[in-house]
């Protein structure tokens, strides 16, 4: 059994930056403890194995150093949340009172 | 409009893909007829509730119709698809419609900028209809994760189409377009084309380009073709393929002969191909009426001069969780760009919340409940105490699956099994419990860890419920073309046998407006 515990749940959201609500945490510790007993069985294979992590036959991909046109900005702030001056605007990111 | 007219019209939405090409070029019908007629078949189909397009483009569609029938008129045909309407599955960007993923983290937003493929498409000639409904950012089988509601399967209204390109494989079905294309991470091209009686091909890893596609997991997700023949899919794979340098891992290899090789299977000749049937994919938990339709197409298959034999990939029995941990960890990673920053949704701006607090608000309002599952799963997957036991294992378990592959390919050309345990479920049987969803992948996703095609053809209905069944057919990496070859002979054959084309035998399609 993997055995997710509610604040288990609550921990993985904070990290994933999820304000997840309590009937959440006791929805989601139940389902993620029978997802988590069904994916672990790849523990049962040999350790002997060397990893894939991709399968496309490709290294170090590369392309001509040559500048290219980018976004104009107006584009690039056009699908934004919030945009002041040019810039995308965000809210404040230092921990004191506003 | 007077009835010879709407009877026009609605044969129209009949026809392949390559018979309208034909029409189109040769004058004898116009692109914006066409288009007209599935825009038409649209409004019927989706005013009954069938829910597969999340935007439709009537207005950019007729132009685009009247801009091809111009050029024709001049004598410039721009490709073999040139003038015939395509919906585009909503993960990928469009630069005149909106992109969704199905979620309301990105609802009404509009890219800057078209995903390759989607150029492709508009440098062939086609002509983009809409955007289909899909389970949120692709995570699902059955279409009910979509912020926007679940797609119904035309062939059953009680029953999902499939997932994730359940909108896309349902509106290539219900005739509201004859071709369409989709993304394939675990099976979500295949998998729907099955439930839904239509041809869905997951090219190999890298040969059709990702940029543009909304990513889920990278190393997994593939864009690929539907229709309703075999030909069709070729000729829109054709299309879409090739090498882009906007995407680092599109593999610059000639794309394989699809096309060439599905005209050559409908010679309906498959002597010397040696055909693996895969162990593993059958038996215990497989429908009835699944494993006998698989039977019967397996035993055409010989009627047709391929060499069948039994095959076994013994590590296929951990596909399915090396796949749910790979898949959520690199989603977990793709998706941390929705930070409510640059794009999208935002929640508790309202100067009392902090950046940090403004994301997880905004990630909890914006994400459903599976994406949710699926970030979770992956950051606990990729977390310091679990990363060996479970990331660590599911990247070993894909090597074991790539040899399994290395290792039946050289006894066999291509490899078959059904494409889905089972038919289209109803809507709502497996919402609840996750696991039971994820089997609905079993026999698609060891082609994407490993990175080879598939494509899905449909061979015939299961007797318990009438519901379509798809044949699985294999090929290692930039083979495609075998499977085309092998889908082509099987799909003439059946279609020989049973005295009509199968997309035919589709519901009525004036019921299924009707319908309430």
């Amino acid at each position: 059994m993997s055995d997710i515990t509610r604040s288990d749940v609550a921990h993985l959201a904070r990290l994933a930056r999820l304000a997840v609500t309590d009937d959440e945490l006791d929805v989601f510790s139940g389902q993620l403890d029978a997802i988590l007993d069904t994916v672990g069985r790849v523990s049962e294979i040999d350790d002997d194995v060397p990893p894939t992590s991709h399968v496309a036959p490709l290294t170090n991909v590369l392309r001509p150093d040559e500048p290219e046109p980018s976004l104009e900005r107006e584009v690039a702030l056009a699908g934004a949340p919030a945009a002041e001056e040019g810039r995308f605007r965000v809210p404040r990111i230092l921990g004191e009172e506003p | 409009m007077s009835s010879a007219h709407h009877t026009a019209a609605t044969e129209l939405t009949r026809l392949d893909a390559a018979e309208i090409a034909r029409r189109v070029q040769a004058r004898e019908v116009s692109s914006v007829e066409v288009t007209r007629a599935h825009l038409a078949r649209i409004e019927a189909v989706e005013g009954a509730g069938l829910n597969a397009f999340l935007h439709v483009a009537a207005d950019q569609a007729l132009a685009a119709a009247a801009a091809v029938d111009e050029e024709i008129a001049a004598g410039t045909v721009r490709s073999p698809l040139a003038g015939v309407p395509v919906a585009i599955k909503d993960n990928m960007a469009t630069r005149d419609m909106p992109t969704t993923c199905a979620s309301r983290i990105l609802e009404g937003w509009r890219p800057p900028y078209d995903a390759t493929a989607v150029a492709h498409l508009r440098e062939a000639g086609l002509v983009p209809l809409g955007k289909t409904n899909l389970d949120e950012f692709a995570m699902g089988g059955s279409n009910e994760n979509s912020a926007f509601g679940p797609v119904l399967n035309p062939w059953d209204r009680s029953r999902v189409p499939g997932g994730s390109s359940g909108g896309s494989a349902a509106a290539t079905a219900a005739g509201e377009t004859p071709l369409a294309i989709g993304s394939d991470t675990g099976g979500s091209i295949r998998q729907p084309g099955a439930f839904t009686g239509t041809v869905g091909v997951k090219p190999t890893y890298g040969t059709v380009s990702r940029y543009g596609l909304v990513a889920f997991s990278s190393s997994l997700d593939q864009i690929g073709p539907f229709g309703r023949t075999v030909l069709d899919a070729a000729m829109l794979h054709e299309v879409i393929g090739g090498h882009d340098p906007h995407d680092q891992t599109s593999v610059d290899a000639p794309l394989p002969p699809v096309v060439e090789a599905a005209l050559a299977g409908a010679r309906g000749d498959l002597a010397g191909v040696r055909v693996g049937v895969v162990n593993e994919l059958s038996g215990e938990g497989y429908q009835t009426g699944v494993l006998s339709a698989f039977t019967d197409a397996v035993r055409v298959l010989t009627e047709l001069g391929a060499e069948v034999v039994e095959v076994s990939c013994p590590s296929f029995t951990y596909a399915m969780p090396a796949y749910y941990l790979i898949a959520p960890s690199e989603a977990s990673s793709n998706l941390a760009r929705f930070d409510a920053m640059r794009y999208g949704l935002r929640v508790g701006d309202d100067g009392s919340h902090s950046t940090d607090e403004v994301m997880s608000l905004t990630r909890e309002a914006g994400f459903g409940p599976e994406v949710k599952r699926r970030i979770m799963i992956g950051t606990h997957a990729l977390s310091a105490g679990s990363y060996d036991a479970l990331y660590g294992k599911a990247q070993k378990v894909r090597t074991l699956i790539v040899r399994d592959f290395t290792a039946a390919f050289e006894r066999c050309d291509v490899l078959v099994s059904p494409t889905v345990p089972t038919t289209a479920f109803p809507i709502g049987d497996r919402v609840d419990d996750p696991v039971s969803m994820y089997l609905a992948d079993l026999c698609t996703i060891p082609a994407n860890l490993a990175g080879i095609a598939g494509l899905s053809v449909p061979c015939g209905r299961a007797a318990e419920d009438g519901m379509p069944v798809g044949l699985q057919v294999m090929t290692p990496a930039l083979a495609d073309d075998r499977a085309y070859r092998v889908g082509a002979a099987y799909e003439l054959a059946r279609d020989t046998a049973s005295g009509v084309p199968f997309a035919s035998t589709i519901p009525d399609p004036a019921a299924l407006e009707t319908a309430s």
